[in-house]
């Protein structure tokens, strides 16, 4: 562990590690969304996914083009993105909420006819 | 003479306000405004008359006038339509004839109508039904002619359905509509052909006299006949369905379901003599280049003249009898055109077919005009419902019969100059001919006297209302006074001198063997008529019994509509629009109804998909997505 932790301090941990990590939260977040049956879960479950966007984003960024920082602003704007897309949904689930009284992701089909 | 044009355009403008204004207007009001109108147009229209035939005349021949030309749509160089006014001795005639009828009809009209529903629109389509009839007269070429000829049409179907909440009504305008619509056909053909040969629709091209114009038509035939007679029978066809000539003569009756002012204007004194005015228009061509459809004209013409006047003989309906009456007339029109040549004493039977339109437009107006009067007074249309009237309208009593004496032919009034003019030629063309239209003659005397008889005369019967029949208010008895004097006089006037086949003068002398003949004709038959109708007697009844069959299929018109109702029904319909109908249902309609089925078919079965569950929509996305990276990644 220590290894690991000096070799992240001094930049040689080994790229495939940093994608490992966002490879797993991000098919976390699809499974999470096709398995979950709140919306509020459900909602979770997108943000994992877009983390993993972002992580993606640093990583290749610190990876194979250091010394520019358009990843790492993109990161900043995926997470304003991912704040805005929070805030819009709960809205939305909220007012499900009101008209259902439920936020069971299976009985919302009311547009379907 | 450029003020012609606000002989046509006055009453358009009229049309097009009271139409606009409908009931915005009072009644009172639209009536004044459309008589008034008129009254205008009647006055220019003298003027014009008065100017025209005072002119200066060139080697003692009437110049035709164009004072208006405008080309109004051009296609090629020889296709091209043309508006504009045409002035010549028939078009002037026909413009006085028109506008004097149609003001005493809008005249009589404002009383006879009054409290009507749609009285406004009424005075509407009048003035409409003015306008396409100048329009008709005054055209210079065969197109606006032709365009003028279908507003007309349109007009009758408006005012035949002036009440149109009656279902009779309705049907009796879509059968005057639809036959004169059929007859139209034929007379567009024939204009395409004409043009197609002759390469103009100009009236005053076509009747020059410059064979020339003809030079592409010669020794082109087909089926036997040239194209000419092809081009001149198929326009006649149009007049023929117009003038309600054997065998497209049924819509006429029925068109009587119109208000009885309509039926003076239109059914009696205009529109019917569009036909004749349409052969008299293009009478140098006819008489030329396919004199034998000239000669098919006059067989028609007294064919129906007899046809009709049997008929009359057995209505009861006054206005049916008066409808009748007009068919039998129009076809001495068309016999004394049939008969004519061209030239001064030639061209007698022309001359005197216009003079018969003129004197006879005025007192058939005279004849329906007093009918209203009669039926605005007792609420019936049937002659048992009447009889003993002259008691209580003496103004209807003695116009009517100056009228029924004008028809009839008796000396001095203006029926007998014309008739026996139509008469006269007609012998010099062929004497039995002429005989057969003598006998005509005697029936038209009998009939006319056997409705005047069984309206004024007789005891009178018990009314169908309850209150007692009374003379017509003053704006109906204005029209008849002013007719029966027309009636009287019109006879007088020299008409060879303004209105002959070669333009130039013709003085009429009477052909006194002729005349005395067939005034002797009309007095013996109406002394029968007197037998027989003035008191109340048996012999009609038994005549009726003796010739049972003929008085039962007189009674019926003869079962023409009957057979035109079997023709269509049980052969046209039948074996041709059910097929049709049967393709149409079976295999368009099926054909489109396929694409429809498949579509909601494939519809159903593809629902599915559209669960509204968000879930199951994610799944098949990242399903395709991994489908699509697995393509790109291993294929």
């Amino acid at each position: 562990m220590g290894d690991l932790f000096s070799n992240f301090l001094t930049g040689s941990v080994p790229i495939e590690a940093y994608l490992g990590v966002s490879l797993i939260m991000f098919f976390a977040g699809v499974y999470g969304f096709l398995s979950r049956k709140s919306l509020l879960m459900i909602l979770v479950s997108i943000e994992l996914m877009l983390n993993a966007a972002d992580i993606n984003f640093v990583v290749f960024n610190r990876y194979l083009y250091p010394g520019q920082m358009e990843g790492f602003f993109f990161t900043l704007f995926g997470i304003a993105i991912a704040a805005c897309e929070t805030a819009v949904a709960i809205a939305i689930i909220i007012n499900i909420y009101r008209n259902l009284t439920s936020v069971e992701v299976g009985e919302i089909d009311e547009m379907k006819e | 003479m450029q003020y012609t044009l606000l002989i046509v355009l006055l009453p358009l403008i009229s049309f097009i306000f009271l139409g606009l204004m409908d009931s915005k207007l009072k009644p009172k009001v639209a009536g004044i405004i459309g008589t008034s109108v008129l009254g205008i147009i009647t006055a220019l229209s003298y003027t014009a008359a008065f100017e025209y035939f005072t002119m200066h005349k060139i080697a003692g021949v009437y110049e035709r006038l164009i004072p208006l030309h405008i080309e109004w749509v051009r296609f090629t160089e020889f296709l091209h339509i043309d508006l504009g006014i045409l002035l010549d001795p028939i078009s002037i005639m026909m413009l006085v004839v028109i506008t004097t009828v149609s003001f005493m009809v809008n005249l009589y009209s404002t009383s006879y109508m009054h409290g009507e529903k749609g009285f406004q629109r009424y005075f509407a389509f009048l003035s409409l039904f003015t306008f396409s009839m100048l329009g008709l007269v005054i055209a210079t070429n065969i197109f606006q002619m032709y365009i003028f000829w279908e507003l007309v049409g349109v007009s009758s179907y408006l005012l035949i359905g002036f009440y149109y909440t009656k279902p009779s009504a309705v049907a009796a305008a879509k059968k005057a509509f639809i036959v004169t619509r059929f007859a139209d056909l034929g007379f567009l053909v024939g204009i395409l052909f004409l043009s197609f040969y002759t390469k103009t629709f100009d009236f005053g091209i076509l009747t020059s006299g410059n064979p020339n114009v003809f030079a592409s038509t010669v020794g082109v035939s087909f089926m036997g006949l040239s194209v000419m007679s092809w081009a001149m029978g198929l326009i006649f066809i149009g007049g023929a369905g117009k003038s309600a000539m054997f065998p497209l003569q049924i819509w006429l009756p029925d068109a009587m379901e119109g208000p009885t002012p309509v039926s003076a204007l239109i059914h009696a004194a205009t529109m019917v003599v569009a036909g004749v005015y349409l052969v008299a228009r293009l009478f140098p061509v006819y008489e030329v280049y396919a004199p034998d459809v000239l000669h098919g004209i006059a067989y028609i013409g007294a064919f129906t003249s007899l046809f009709a006047a049997v008929i009359a003989c057995v209505q009861t309906d006054i206005k049916r009898v008066l409808a009748f009456s007009t068919i039998s007339q129009i076809g001495f029109m068309m016999v004394g055109l049939g008969v004519s040549g061209y030239g001064a004493h030639e061209g007698l039977g022309y001359m005197a077919s216009m003079f018969h339109l003129f004197t006879h437009a005025m007192f058939k107006a005279l004849l329906f005009l007093g009918a209203g009067s009669v039926i605005h007074a007792v609420h019936s249309n049937e002659m048992k419902d009447m009889g003993g009237l002259r008691k209580y309208m003496p103004i209807t009593n003695y116009t009517f019969l100056i009228a029924c004496l004008a028809i009839a032919g008796i000396y001095p009034f203006s029926g007998f100059f014309s008739k026996d003019e139509i008469l006269a030629a007609t012998f010099e063309f062929s004497p039995y001919l002429g005989g057969v239209m003598s006998i005509i003659a005697g029936l038209t005397a009998f009939y006319m006297f056997r409705l005047y008889y069984s309206i004024f005369w007789g005891k009178g019967h018990k009314h169908a209302h309850d209150h007692t029949p009374h003379e017509s208010p003053l704006a109906m008895s204005i029209p008849l006074i002013f007719l029966a004097v027309v009636t009287i006089f019109a006879g007088f006037i020299p008409f060879g001198h303004f209105v002959t086949s070669d333009l130039a003068n013709y003085d009429i002398h009477l052909d006194m063997t002729v005349a005395v003949m067939s005034v002797s004709i009309a007095i013996f038959s109406i002394g029968i008529a007197t037998l027989m109708y003035r008191k109340e007697s048996k012999i009609p009844n038994i005549m009726g019994k003796t010739f049972s069959h003929l008085h039962k299929s007189a009674s019926n018109r003869f079962y023409i509509d009957e057979v035109y109702i079997f023709i269509t029904k049980k052969i046209i319909f039948k074996n041709i629009s059910t097929p049709i109908a049967w393709f149409d249902k079976h295999i368009i309609d099926a054909t489109m109804d396929g694409f429809a089925g498949v579509t909601q078919w494939t519809s159903v079965k593809i629902k599915g998909f559209q669960s509204g569950q968000v879930q199951q929509y994610a799944y098949i996305f990242l399903l395709g997505t991994l489908i699509i990276a697995a393509l790109v990644l291993f294929v």
